[in-house]
């Protein structure tokens, strides 16, 4: 089989993932339902969506560990339905509440994979204790996993994706069930990956952190993806509008210049000195020009980022109630 | 199993393609991971030490008895394998109950095992085939189990040398060696088919319970169940019985049902192996017993021809389980 053989087409070079009306049937049941979408290189695009929605279904195609019913997609130009092999040497995968062997040290857990991979003794050596150290493990790179709390398991797989290096991570549930400070160092973890030029798959339902690190997200619903894009597009989409800004300033006749903002939908007076807009982009220079213009003094100005939960209630809560869904229809 | 590189899929377009890359690529790794793995388990340890307490326990009775009526046996060191001295049965029946067990205690968590701990999806997005994962632990649990029954072979020739104090023959070696061969096939027979319960049960436990139903249900009420569904098939002629005799078609009737459980098949291979002396393994009409020398030793090859189609039956047995537990696997949903 040559190699242009088993390539999929993709659009674009820089495209690392290209799924096609890709859709898994059990039985009558459909888990995936005919979706589309496109990974960029270097891009963290998070999977989101309620249990049982396709998220680890679709992973689970990519990466070749189940067949795919029909449609296609296309990691890094493989077929992973023909070519699991090829994809699977460059892609990175941490499952949702990843296992070890519990008998064995970090260290043989991470050769084990390692000698799967097909690494000489030398370079294991040298890649094993390199991830050991960027994950935080060095010191307990002898003791036995079974040892190892939550965080430190998933570090452990974080580990082995770096010891592949892997142009691309797939991570499941990666911060479910951790700490807050454990969850801040994996997301400072996979901030270092996306830094290096990893294409970062990330499923989670834990929101704000998927937003914190995201460029895009898709969210899943009865496998489909219901929306896709960045958070801010979406809070544009699902919202009505993108932007809360803040303004605590005085002068007169604030709230009509305030008002007159272009792309500012709504000002609401919250006090004497108070105001909240609404609007579609980031108004906070515009305000404070026009706070300095009505010789006011400007004490502070804020903006509510749009929130990933914001949105996700909020379709869901359109989802339940059509006439009003109608209006948002993405 | 070489035919794996070239199973096809069907696209969904209705192309058959081929998969790429080697279906053996990381086998080595799994099998020496599986294989220090069961090395050092402790479960490994208990079975080893029954089984050898159990052994020594027939082989103490077998030399006993030997000691005290050395006949001029040519093949005294077989006999340490065969003669039983009540209540312990001899030491190859003690094995043929036993070895199951072991290859049970190996097998029944294979998969579901990794299944359990969260590990299969990990290691199987390593680049390798499901095949070199199925396949790698099936060969680590037989050379576990090749291991253990080569190191009880040794233990025995050694008290042998030791009690009895006469040098085996080079036929006896032989013998005995054939004996370890298909004790090894036999052992193959129960690993793949506790693998098999592996793949098809989620839970370790009621893959393990199921493995020691079919077990004692072959080596225990399997031979009982035989002679009387033979007897249902086809009823004896009360003119054989008047006579004394056993009416031939049931009694082959009863032999053909008792093989489907390999322990018979592992029974009669090794009467046919270690004990010289035996001619055939079926009934056999005085007529066809013409001009045999009773009581004369078969040469080691024609003994071996006479175990033939019983290893084999436990070869293919192996083959048939191990195959049917790879096409679950192959299909199997490995997310948690």
């Amino acid at each position: 089989m040559s190699e242009a053989d088993s390539q999929v087409g993709t659009k674009a070079d820089d495209f690392v993932i290209v799924a096609r009306y890709l859709t898994k049937r059990y039985g009558e049941a459909c888990a995936v339902d005919g979706i589309n979408f496109d990974i960029a290189r270097g891009e963290v695009f998070g999977l989101l969506g309620p249990n049982g929605a396709g998220k680890t279904t679709t992973i689970l195609m990519m990466l070749g560990l189940t067949d795919i019913s029909s449609g296609k997609v296309g990691v890094l130009g493989y077929d992973p339905a023909r070519a699991p092999l090829q994809v699977k040497r460059r892609v990175g995968y941490l499952p949702d509440s990843v296992g070890f062997y519990d008998n064995l040290t970090a260290d043989e857990n991470l050769a084990y994979t390692a000698k799967l991979m097909g690494l000489s003794r030398t370079e294991r050596a040298r890649r094993i204790a390199a991830a050991l150290a960027r994950v935080g493990l060095s010191d307990v790179a002898g003791r036995r996993v079974a040892t190892f709390s939550r965080g430190m398991r998933q570090r452990l797989g974080l580990a082995e994706i770096i010891v592949k290096q892997a142009e691309i991570a797939i991570l499941d549930e990666p911060t479910s069930g951790l700490d807050p400070q454990a969850t801040l160092e994996f997301l400072g973890l996979i901030g270092e990956l996306k830094a290096e030029g990893v294409t970062v798959l990330l499923s989670s339902h834990m929101l704000d952190q998927v937003q914190r690190v995201c460029n895009r997200v898709a969210l899943f619903q009865a496998g489909r993806i219901v929306l896709m894009g960045a958070v801010a597009d979406l809070a544009r989409q699902v919202l009505g509008a993108g932007f809360v800004v803040e303004v605590e300033a005085d002068g007169p006749g604030l709230a009509r210049r305030l008002a007159t903002i272009a792309g500012v939908t709504n000002v609401e007076t919250l006090a004497e000195d108070r105001f909240r807009m609404t609007a579609d982009r980031d108004v906070r220079p515009d305000a404070a020009r026009a706070v300095v213009a009505a010789n006011g003094s400007l004490r502070r100005l804020s903006v509510d980022e749009p929130s990933l939960e914001a949105i996700y209630a909020r379709y869901f809560q359109d989802q339940a109630a059509p006439s009003r869904g109608a209006r948002h229809a993405a | 199993m070489p035919a794996t590189s070239r199973i096809r899929r069907r696209h969904p377009g209705g192309r058959v393609m081929r998969r790429e890359g080697s279906p053996f690529q990381g086998l080595g790794t799994v099998a020496v991971k599986e294989l220090a793995d069961h090395l050092s388990s402790a479960r490994m340890l208990v079975l080893e030490w029954l089984i050898v307490l159990t052994a020594l326990a027939a082989l103490y009775g077998a030399i006993d008895s030997l000691r005290q009526n050395t006949a001029e046996d040519p093949f005294l060191l077989l006999r340490l394998f065969t003669v039983d001295r009540a209540p312990l049965p001899s030491f190859v029946a003690i094995l043929g109950f036993l070895i199951p067990l072991m290859a049970i205690g190996l097998g029944f968590d294979a998969i579901n095992g990794e299944h359990n701990r969260r590990t299969l999806s990990r290691v199987l997005a390593q680049p390798i085939y499901r095949d070199a994962l199925l396949m790698g632990k099936f060969l680590a649990g037989l050379a576990t189990l090749a291991i253990s029954l080569a190191a009880l072979w040794l233990l025995v020739i050694g008290l042998g040398l030791v009690f009895l104090g006469v040098p085996p023959g080079g036929e006896e070696i032989a013998r005995s060696l054939a004996f370890l061969v298909i004790a090894i096939f036999y052992a193959g027979v129960w690993l793949a088919l506790a693998m098999l319960l592996s793949i098809v049960f989620r839970s370790p436990a009621t893959a393990a319970l199921v493995a020691l139903g079919v077990w004692l249900f072959l080596t225990v009420l399997w031979p009982m169940l035989a002679p009387a569904l033979a007897q249902a098939i086809a009823p004896p002629d009360p003119r054989y019985a008047a006579l004394g005799l056993q009416t031939p078609e049931t009694a082959i009737w009863a032999q053909t049902l008792a093989r489907l459980s390999p322990n018979h098949l592992f029974g009669e291979a090794m009467l046919a192996v270690l004990s010289p002396t035996t001619r055939s393994l079926g009934p056999v009409f005085l007529e066809q017993l013409r001009g045999a020398v009773m009581g004369a030793p078969l040469p080691f090859g024609q003994s071996l021809l006479i175990a033939w189609p019983q290893t084999v039956g436990l070869i293919a047995g192996t083959i048939v389980l191990f195959v049917a537990g790879y096409v679950v696997f192959q299909r199997q949903e490995i997310r948690a």
